[in-house]
């Protein structure tokens, strides 16, 4: 690095570590020397924010297992103990709960963030990558937190999601007695979930966190502009419009920890239920293998997923489009060749591109916590369609289409679900197949057949040499 | 550097050899871990079978047990129930039991079971494991007019006849399972144990 031979002249402690450890170096490299853009907005918050309630979580975490028993006989009287007899052992519970949530916010915003500015393009592919492994090891170890208040959702959740790997041909059976280490989800299923929770996955995850900040301060942070700031650099090789993280970047992220808390607290304090949606209501009965509870629906951070999962009528495809909805994420570098970054200079049909998928993530969370009926499973089916659409589209705006290219490709995607529609409609109705088909359509229509009759839409515009503002 | 005079051949076959015995160490190693993950001894006894008297059950009334865990229904139907089996054969996914791994093979006939009025089946839904509601009467106002009594599952909306067959349409695939089981005597079933002393 540039200032290294400066650092190792210093005397002292801090001269006697450097020369045994790179405290300076480190402290050099990721914070006092970690140029950043100057041009970070309100979506760069959720980073550092991921990694406090990283903390958070580690820290309750830590503490509600001195409590806490891995027994199926005792794990859920142990979680009313936490609650009623320790001292602020609800404080702690609620915090981890409410942290679990949260902590799927903030993932999320900060994933959207990534998709608006195009930070997972060359040369940040492999740091989007890591991101992605962080999310699904995330989902594994939220699964496997929630089984252990041994609570009736707890254990119906988790039955009907070990159950998934049952659809799998040949090995299905015998891979979820082996996951369950018994026929039915029972004490021995509990136990290993709690290490696999507090041990392993913990473990995967800072290792993959680790891994994630150390690609991103090889190659920088992109920003706003998606300009890359390393291009502009003065006399010293510090980029043009780069700050040190420390102390510009670290002063401002703790103005986002304070509005964090003050969401974050205001839930544990005056709703940590969140009206069944953080903690289900059928959790404050106790497992019971002979009553399943009237409905059952996975924690609202899950539910996307489970409606793309409820839409498909055979239950293997039905897994394999719920994973491939989550493994689809890992292509999006290169799913989106266009080399344009930001969206402030991508194109109108790139826009809304962008935002119906924000919309369609929503509709489908929404979807996949309300119980099955007709019209909401026609609407799971348009919206996971609208879903994988998506992906389709950000290939497609990778530069601009011709006109022929466009309504060939339109025709084709439209053919191809009214096909399906056409096989299945004796045994729905009619009228609401016909009138959600257009949900596809439309969408389809203003991203590529529009665009591709009105040139000012699908054209991006130039990227500045310096950020703006 | 210290290339000179090395004999690759012998350097490629050291390097082959000795990742192929490590790969076997890593193997040999993973296999009692992995096999730890197996049901162990107490489990497998706790999954032993159970027997249920029959003799207790009303006409059209359901009894439900536990065996490994999961509920296993009784229910001794009427004839009437009986009589609306074959009526509804179009609107079932599997109306014969064709697919084998849902019920031994001494039950693969009309009413799904040994005895035509005994039906015995494991609570589950056959799509994620959920436990349906006996809905035995006709015409059950939830479920519709042409009802002909059954199963209901409120997770996801899958239905099954009087004799758990799985009608089209509806998430579950599969009729439920019918376990092995056994007379011992005309009032005593047992659940897990073939007539012939096999086991689940």
């Amino acid at each position: 690095m540039a200032g290294n031979s400066a650092d190792k002249i210093q005397g002292g402690l801090l001269g006697w570590v450097d020369a045994r450890f790179p405290l300076s170096q480190l402290w050099n490299d990721h914070l006092a020397r970690y140029y950043t853009p100057r041009n970070f907005n309100f979506w760069y918050y959720f980073g550092s924010l991921a990694l406090l309630v990283l903390v958070i979580q580690i820290v309750t975490g830590i503490f509600l297992t001195m409590f806490y028993k891995p027994d199926a006989e005792l794990a859920f009287a142990s979680v009313e103990y936490i609650m009623r007899d320790v001292e602020w052992g609800w404080l702690i519970r609620y915090m981890h709960s409410t942290g679990a949530s949260f902590f799927f916010i903030v993932v999320y915003l900060h994933m959207f963030r990534a998709l608006l500015y195009g930070s997972y393009k060359k040369p940040r592919e492999l740091i989007w990558i890591f991101g992605v492994l962080i999310y699904v090891v995330l989902m594994a170890e939220a699964f496997m937190g929630y089984l252990l208040p041994w609570g009736q959702m707890s254990f119906w959740g988790a039955q009907v999601i070990v159950n998934l790997f049952a659809t799998i041909p040949y090995i299905g059976p015998d891979l979820v007695t082996w996951i369950r280490g018994d026929f039915l989800i029972s004490d021995a299923t509990l136990n290993r979930f709690f290490a696999l929770h507090v041990i392993a996955l913990p473990l995967v995850l800072l290792l993959l966190v680790v891994s994630h900040i150390i690609a991103l301060h090889e190659v920088g942070s992109n920003n706003p502009d998606g300009v890359e700031i390393k291009q502009n650099k003065d006399a010293n090789g510090v980029p043009l419009d780069g700050i040190p993280f420390h102390p510009y970047y670290t002063v401002k992220d703790l103005v986002g920890v304070g509005v964090f808390f003050i969401a974050f607290f205001a839930v544990v304090f005056f709703a940590p239920e969140m009206g069944g949606y953080f903690l289900e209501h059928a959790n404050f009965e106790s497992a019971d293998a002979l009553a399943t509870p009237e409905h059952i629906a996975p924690v609202w951070y899950f539910t996307s997923f489970y409606t793309v999962l409820r839409a498909v009528p055979d239950p293997f495809i039905g897994v394999l489009a719920m994973g491939a909805a989550v493994v689809i994420l890992f292509f999006v570098p290169w799913l989106d060749r266009n080399p344009v970054k930001s969206v402030r200079y991508r194109s109108m049909a790139h826009r809304v591109n962008l935002i119906v998928f924000a919309i369609t993530f929503i509709v489908l969370g929404y979807l996949g916590v309300q119980p099955v009926s007709s019209l909401y499973g026609e609407l799971g089916l348009r919206f996971s369609t609208m879903y994988f659409l998506f992906f389709w589209l950000l290939w497609f705006h990778s530069r601009e289409r011709s006109v022929v290219f466009s309504l060939l490709s339109f025709a084709v995607l439209v053919g191809l679900y009214s096909f399906y529609d056409m096989l299945r409609i004796e045994s729905t109705d009619p009228a609401l197949v016909m009138s959600l088909w257009l949900l596809p359509t439309l969408y389809l229509l203003a991203t590529m057949v529009v665009p591709a009759l009105v040139h000012d839409l699908r054209r991006d515009r130039p990227v500045p040499e310096r950020v703006t503002a | 550097m210290a290339n000179e005079g090395v004999d690759r051949r012998r350097r490629r076959f050291l390097v082959a050899a000795t990742s192929v015995v490590g790969g076997a160490g890593v193997v040999a190693v993973a296999t009692p871990f992995l096999a730890s993950w197996k049901p162990s001894a107490r489990a497998q006894a706790a999954g032993a079978p159970v027997e249920i008297n029959v003799s207790q059950i009303e006409p059209g009334q359901r009894i439900s047990v536990a065996w490994r865990g999961r509920p296993v229904w009784v229910v001794r139907r009427t004839p009437e129930m009986l009589e609306l089996l074959p009526q509804i054969r179009d609107r079932l996914r599997d109306p014969d039991s064709e697919i084998a791994t849902q019920q031994p093979t001494y039950a693969q006939n009309e009413h799904r079971s040994i005895r035509p009025d005994i039906l015995v089946l494991i609570g589950i839904c056959t799509h994620l494991g959920c436990s349906p509601a006996f809905r035995p009467e006709i015409g059950a106002p939830e479920v519709g007019s042409d009802w002909p009594g059954g199963w209901l599952c409120a997770c996801h909306g899958s239905r099954f006849d009087m004799a758990g067959r799985v009608y089209r349409n509806v998430p579950a695939a599969l009729n439920l399972q019918v376990p092995p089981y056994s007379f011992v005597s005309d009032d005593l079933i047992i659940v897990g144990e073939d007539a012939d002393g096999g086991t689940a």
